[in-house]
């Protein structure tokens, strides 16, 4: 039992390591490498030209510094917006509480063409048209029905009665909040963090609709890369996804429990 | 220190269709231990919830020390409380759990630190202060909460049914603990419980919920032997006080063919139907003999179950079912028949209808 488990184990981190393996082997071979056979799978001729090519190129920078703010605006706005509203849902027996949520759920049933178009009309009577602004507007709103499904859910798991008796001891509804209810709501805050952020990261098709020159780096990946050769495409994929793993390990540390107990 | 006053307290709760408290008034005496006991949904933690401030009542007031603070948040009435459910915070160490009042309050360092200390000591916390509450036991987590509660030397301590969630024996143990430690503070102490022993056992004063009002309250004891109504003679002590219905006739109890001598108090109600109570341990029983003409009633044993410290008799006679308390060293057993001695002076009267006591 436990040895099928562990090669459970192996099997999976094989199935989500291997293609990253590759694709970072091949981002960082020469250009020449890459075309011999057999393709050798151990680093043997490491070089950063490939990859010092494709970042010079141009938007490239550009994009991955548009995808990394508008990525990091929407997890913020997400979780201003998203966080009370998931108390709100945790905590009150409002009317219109089951409306609400599952109006939540619509905003995901329409597929994201169908909400681009007309936002990209709406964002250029507004101003707001290729800007990053708008396209966080946009994964903000793609983000939410799960940042306060996750969170409200969170919550829940934080009994009534701490933040009572954090009111009984002095706090005001507030404080009782941010030093009680948070602190142990911080996991779940950074597992839909990290949801958003992968979301937005991720996201191409409104990107690429509601901008023309501050393209997001996918965006700007699928525009120019289609009709690159294949070794710009793997250094555009390890492009892509080094930073979200980052994101990944940072937010992964408040997933653990810190509190004396293990995982939960 | 101060003191507590209900008045006229009245709540509904949007989902309930009666009162949770009809119309309550209490007066808890600066320092003094009140109980509030009763059966669930008799409205005793909402009676407590509104003393501290985390439900609104729909009518009447609440003071604390003379000051009205019916519409004050909870955090500006002065008080403490322990959650049934501890409601210690998972998040920080047992040292910063006691000290969470402090801080809030802003307590300067080094202040801060002598009463959580002191807190701490008092409740035997002392080596567990730098650990996270997921590693003590249930019943040290219980006095993080109540070191927590005292370390802000509040005027009033509320306490909701601290002890249920410890296991018998700990539960024992720490009774005795509490009742020292508040009465060493000397804080006004309000406190709930299901739990009839332990409201006898800790409070000045008992007060014996049901469906939101105060059937009785009073000092334990006397609420004991004198119970003003039926509910509370069934919901204290244990076993419950007996009860039957006999007939009041010319100055004796009449149950069938069996009688016992009536107090003179009863002559009102003679050829009238009256509900007796009567305790277990008030019961004497002796073995029937043929030749003499003897007092009480006769009765057959059902039951014997010996407790240790004594013996709990369940026996049948004209009047129902009664539970008899006897020594340890009595020989009786099933099928026994006994005669029953219903002391006047132990039997307590009640109006059959009502269930009020007789005057």
């Amino acid at each position: 039992m436990k040895l099928k488990v562990q090669l459970a184990c192996v099997a999976i981190t094989l199935f989500m390591g291997a293609p990253l393996y590759l694709i970072t082997l091949a981002a960082l071979s020469s250009r020449r490498s890459l075309n011999e056979f057999p393709l050798s799978l151990l680093p043997t001729s490491l070089s950063g030209e490939t990859m010092s090519t494709f970042l010079q190129s141009t938007g490239i920078l550009g994009g991955l510094l548009n995808s990394l703010t508008i990525g990091l605006s929407t997890v913020a706005l997400s979780l201003l917006i998203g966080l009370p509203a998931g108390y709100a849902m945790a905590r009150y027996a409002f009317r219109g509480r089951d409306p609400y949520q599952l109006a939540l759920l619509l905003t995901r049933a329409l597929p994201i063409v169908v909400l681009s178009v007309p936002l990209a009309r709406i964002f250029l009577d507004t101003g707001l048209y290729d800007t990053t602004y708008g396209v966080t507007l946009l994964h903000t709103a793609l983000a939410l029905p799960t940042t306060i499904l996750i969170t409200s859910a969170i919550f829940l798991g934080v009994s009534r009665e701490q933040e009572e008796a954090a009111m009984i001891f002095g706090a005001s509804p507030l404080a009782a909040f941010v030093r009680v209810v948070v602190p142990q709501a911080l996991p779940g805050i950074a597992a839909s963090a990290m949801f958003t952020f992968v979301l937005s990261w991720n996201e191409v098709l409104g990107a690429s609709i509601l901008t023309l020159n501050r393209r997001t780096l996918p965006a700007q990946v699928l525009a120019t890369l289609a009709d690159s050769p294949l070794a710009f495409r793997f250094a555009g994929g390890l492009a892509l996804v080094v930073p979200a793993l980052i994101f990944i390990a940072v937010a992964r540390r408040y997933l653990l429990n810190m509190w004396g107990t293990t995982l939960r | 220190m101060a003191a507590v006053t209900v008045t006229n307290l009245v709540k509904t709760y949007p989902s309930g269709n009666r009162r949770a408290t009809d119309d309550i008034s209490l007066d808890v005496a600066d320092g003094e231990f009140v109980v509030l006991v009763g059966p669930s949904g008799c409205g005793k933690t909402t009676l407590l919830r509104m003393v501290a401030g985390l439900e609104t009542p729909d009518s009447g007031t609440v003071s604390i020390g003379g000051r009205d603070v019916t519409r004050l948040p909870a955090r500006e009435r002065g008080l403490s409380m322990v959650f049934q459910s501890y409601a210690i915070f998972p998040h920080l160490k047992v040292r910063q759990n006691i000290g969470f009042g402090l801080t809030m309050q802003k307590v300067g360092k080094a202040e801060w630190n002598t009463r959580v200390e002191r807190a701490a000591e008092l409740l035997d916390l002392t080596d567990y202060l730098d650990r996270h509450p997921a590693q003590l036991s249930g019943g040290q987590r219980q006095r993080v909460a109540v070191a927590r509660a005292i370390a802000v030397d509040a005027d009033v301590l509320l306490m909701d049914e601290p002890l249920s969630n410890l296991d018998a024996l700990l539960r024992l143990q720490f009774r005795a603990e509490l009742k020292k430690i508040v009465a060493r503070l000397g804080t006004t102490t309000l406190y709930v419980t299901h739990d009839q022993a332990e409201a006898m056992s800790l409070g000045d004063r008992v007060a014996v919920m049901r469906d939101g009002r105060i059937a009785q309250i009073g000092a334990p004891m006397d609420v004991y032997d004198h119970p003003g109504e039926r509910f509370v003679g069934g919901f204290l002590g244990a076993p419950p006080m007996n009860f039957f219905t006999a007939t009041v006739h010319h100055g004796n109890l009449v149950v069938d063919d069996q009688s016992v001598p009536a107090p003179a108090s009863l002559a009102a109600w003679n050829d009238k139907k009256v509900l007796a109570g009567i305790r277990a341990e008030n019961i004497t029983i002796t073995p029937i003999t043929q030749d003499r003409a003897q007092e009480g009633v006769e009765a057959e044993v059902e039951v014997a179950e010996p407790t240790g410290s004594a013996i709990l008799l369940t026996v049948r006679w004209a009047g129902g079912e009664l539970k008899v308390q006897t020594g340890p060293g009595v020989r009786v057993a099933p099928g026994d028949r006994l005669r029953l001695d219903l002391p006047a002076a132990a039997l307590r009267f009640y109006d059959p209808e009502t269930g009020l006591a007789l005057a």
